[in-house]
């Protein structure tokens, strides 16, 4: 029984994670019907800046997130610039396919600047620090991002459905050339919502390098999952991609424990599959 | 037994009714104009019956055949194929290439569909826009293009959603002029028309919905004296002053 | 053109020269495979307007059909190759009934998924060969196992009739019945509908015939490395690798997959070879760059340019006269 808790816990935590990094995807995808393909790096942008100002400068990523958070934010109002805002209204593939073009890019940069090699912050406040409660152990740098997830997501429903920027972005999501015509300046608001999704992910990776190695392919994995967890929640819906972040996280621990570890992402994706056959716009979807 | 036979078609919309209990033929090789004021339903009883609504309930029978529910394409086989009211080139590709795709229909050889296209091409006048591609073409000239498309399937029945609709005088009688040709090549028509000026002078007969119900049906000349049509396209307030006017 | 171009690629491995170096001809035969490759998948992805993400497992199972005859069995790749390739085209029907209903983003997700699922149970399938993957004995050389030691003539000459076969059939389909239905279906599936198309089964005879083909290059590929594990063939970056190289070429074009490949492949060869081993992503940097350049600016790729130029030409041309 312990143990079945504790893998329970395990992929609480984990779904936590999935739900940060999800959050600001799901936010891009149901304002302006866009795939991030470069979201798992901007994660691992995020994740080296953390490392390098621990390595270098000796700011523990308590601290450091925030920088790696403002970072990803100007990255991606760049990156939306330059690579997103000439493809708005154009076929829904074109923004997925550039920005594929653009995680390789950004993948490779740091390939080739940082050598593949698996980076670890050796010596952080949190690192491998637990708090044991009976049989269970519930690890501190974890816990913070789960507290961080759930913190940010309800910080940014609230933004968007009691500020008037919310309302403003709400408003261009259903109806962008209505909400033009309203004086809603619709380049500004995808824009932004491009950072702040960059932000949210940014968020993730200035803590994850508290327990996680960072290498250039550090983001691959968690794209895709990303992916799905949208998917898997239904168009846009925040609360809905959160649900499905935890559902993720949870049949992944569940899998990996008690069929095999090899297992878990194969049922990940065949959920994923099962529940579009029966739900073809997800599980809160409409 | 008519080519086409609508019977106390139903279809709903939730709580919304969009055709209530209609019925009406269209007697092969005759000209039928399906009018009606704006929402009175015209367009979702073309959809039940060119399959791509399934009816609520009700029969439709194509040359005796139930093709109630059958799906877009299994209906254009059997001969009966239609337009969209909004039109739907195919934008990528050129004008002959759009009416070629009718043409394959009938038949899997490319020269004989070549002919096929190259003869409707020339019925719609649409030679000089040959090899544009058909998301380049003004309104007018797609209107003509899905009609061109159509005819390229050689249809027995050939369904026209509104194509008249948003045209130019010239433009106007140009697409009388096609629709007298295609009759007079035996194909039978069925034509959705919102300008009532435009379908009753050609038509052999006019059925006229109002509120998915229809409430009228005959030739064109009695149609139009018929006091509920004049009601439902003028309003309640004229047609009773134009009773009192008679008397 | 068509026949200038199939002479062209007939005689240039006898050019003397730099193409005669065993790398130059290395290079040259990947990029007939992966042009190959590309023309398959932009079979359903271009013309039929399904973009897949998923080809690679199609490419993966004609891969393993041909490894898993050769090394599980000790016949030749021939049969390997067939099974695989019919095995493959089954699979995608198979895959394709609930991923057809998805619009958008929701069929490229699922797409990603189902690479992903494969390319796991792959890895632990004992019975083909798990992650260590199959490992080619060596064996006779020659054209019944499909195999050569000294010289990489007859592995070009090898994808020289795949590319006859591949381009060839889609030569024929641009000017078929199948073709324009294809294309009918890729611009407007109701119009399509309307006029007779059954759209469902267009696109089921599209991604069976393009999961076919792409096995085949599967069953090549696996024959040209000696080897094969699942990373190598089912990948989200090996499909990619098709789609982007039809992307950079012109999706829907005949040419672009052979344009796209030609650009794309002896760029990554040689990039690799000039910065080493891990070839430092400098090559995959480009890339990156070209497809977001592309993408943005040119989305009708290579062939879009090629067009706008000779319009342009045509146009000064017309006006010297």
């Amino acid at each position: 029984m312990a143990i079945f808790l504790q893998v329970v816990l395990d992929g609480l935590l984990n779904g936590m994670l999935y739900a940060l990094i999800t959050v600001g995807l799901s936010l891009i995808w149901g304002v302006m019907d866009v795939i991030n393909f470069a979201h798992g790096e901007f994660l691992m942008v995020a994740m080296y800046v953390t490392y390098w100002l621990g390595f270098l400068m000796n700011v523990d990523p308590l601290i450091s997130w925030i920088a790696s958070a403002a970072f990803v934010f100007i990255l991606s109002v760049i990156v939306y610039k330059l690579v997103i805002s000439p493809l708005i209204g154009k076929p829904p593939l074109s923004a997925l396919l550039a920005t594929f073009g653009l995680s390789m890019l950004i993948k490779n940069i740091c390939l080739n600047r940082f050598s593949p090699n698996f980076k670890l912050l050796s010596d952080t406040y949190l690192g491998g620090r637990v708090i044991p409660m009976g049989d269970l152990i519930l690890p501190l740098p974890q816990l913070v991002i789960a507290i961080v997830s759930l913190i940010v997501i309800t910080c940014i429903y609230r933004f968007m459905t009691r500020s008037r920027t919310g309302w403003a972005i709400q408003a261009t999501a259903m109806d962008r050339d209505a909400a033009e015509l309203m004086g809603i300046d619709t380049s500004k608001i995808y824009a932004l919502v491009f950072g702040i999704g960059g932000a949210c992910v940014g968020i993730a990776g200035g803590l994850l390098p508290m327990y996680m190695p960072v290498h250039p392919e550090a983001g691959s994995l968690f794209s895709l999952i990303a992916f799905v967890c949208v998917a898997l929640g239904g168009f846009g819906s925040i609360v809905g991609s959160l649900l499905a972040a935890i559902l993720v996280g949870l049949v992944e621990a569940l899998v990996g424990f008690y069929v095999a570890p090899i297992f878990k992402y194969v049922a990940v994706f065949g959920l994923y599959l099962i529940v579009i056959l029966i739900r073809p716009k997800g599980l809160f979807g409409w | 037994m008519a080519l086409l036979e609508v019977r106390n078609l139903i279809k709903k919309f939730g709580s919304l009714v969009a055709n209530n209990d209609v019925s009406f033929d269209v007697e092969e090789g005759a000209i039928v104009g399906l009018i009606g004021p704006n929402g009175a339903g015209k367009t979702t009883l073309f959809n039940c019956i060119s399959g791509v609504y399934k009816p609520t309930s009700g029969k439709v029978f194509y040359e005796g055949t139930d093709i109630t529910g059958w799906p877009p394409h299994k209906v254009a086989r059997l001969g009966a194929v239609r337009t969209f009211q909004v039109v739907r080139p195919l934008i990528d590709m050129t004008v002959f290439d759009n009416i070629l795709v009718g043409a394959f229909l009938k038949t899997s050889k490319l020269e004989v569909a070549s002919e096929i296209a190259e003869s409707c091409l020339k019925m719609c006048h649409l030679d000089d826009h040959r090899d544009k591609k058909a998301g380049s073409l003004t309104i007018g000239l797609k209107k003509r293009l899905e009609l061109a498309r159509a005819m390229a399937t050689q249809p027995r029945l050939l369904m026209l959603d509104e194509v008249m609709a948003g045209l130019t005088g010239t433009e106007l009688k140009e697409a009388v002029d096609v629709i007298k040709d295609i009759k007079s090549r035996g194909i039978t028509l069925l034509v959705v028309e919102h300008i009532m000026e435009a379908i009753m002078p050609i038509a052999d007969k006019v059925v006229v919905l109002d509120s998915g119900v229809k409430i009228a049906e005959g030739p064109p000349s009695e149609v139009v004296q018929d006091e509920r049509v004049i009601a439902a396209y003028l309003g309640e307030k004229f047609s009773k002053r134009l009773r009192e006017m008679k008397a | 053109m068509w026949y200038g171009v199939l002479l062209l690629i007939a005689v240039l491995p006898l050019i003397p020269g730099p193409l005669q170096s065993p790398f130059a001809q290395h290079v040259l035969v990947l990029t007939l495979l992966f042009a190959c490759m590309s023309q398959a998948w932009n079979i359903l992805g271009g013309y039929c307007g399904q973009v897949s993400f998923g080809h690679s497992v199609f490419f993966g199972i004609g891969a393993y059909g041909a490894g898993m005859a050769v090394v599980t069995y000790g016949l030749t790749p021939w049969p390997g190759a067939i099974i695989g390739a019919l095995l493959a085209a089954i699979v995608s029907l198979i895959i394709s009934y609930p991923c057809f209903r998805l619009k958008g983003h929701y069929f490229a997700i699922a797409t990603f998924a189902i690479v992903e699922i494969f390319n796991r149970l792959f890895m632990v399938w004992y019975w083909v060969g798990g992650a260590l993957g199959l490992d080619y004995p060596i064996i006779e050389e020659g054209w019944k196992n499909f195999m050569w030691f000294q010289t990489k003539t007859q592995y070009y000459y090898g994808a020289f009739g795949l590319f006859i076969l591949i381009f060839s059939f889609v030569r024929w389909m641009e000017a078929n019945k199948l073709g324009y239905y294809l294309k009918a279906v890729r611009d407007g599936q109701e119009a399509a509908e309307a006029l007779g198309v059954n759209s469902t089964a267009v696109k089921l005879t599209a991604i069976a015939i393009s999961a076919f083909l792409a096995a085949l290059c599967g069953a090549f590929f696996v024959q040209y490395n000696l080897r094969v594990d699942p990373p190598m063939v089912m990948s989200l970056d090996m499909s990619m690798r098709f789609v982007l190289i039809t992307i950079l070429g012109g999706l829907g074009t005949f040419w672009g997959p052979l344009l796209g490949a030609a650009i794309l492949i002896p760029l990554q060869e040689y990039s690799r070879a000039m910065w080493g081993g891990l070839g430092g992503g400098v090559d995959l940097i480009i890339f990156g760059i070209l497809i977001v350049l592309i993408v943005t600016r040119q989305p009708k790729g290579v062939m879009g340019f090629i067009n706008l130029l000779t319009t342009r030409f045509k146009a000064t041309k017309g006006g010297d006269d």
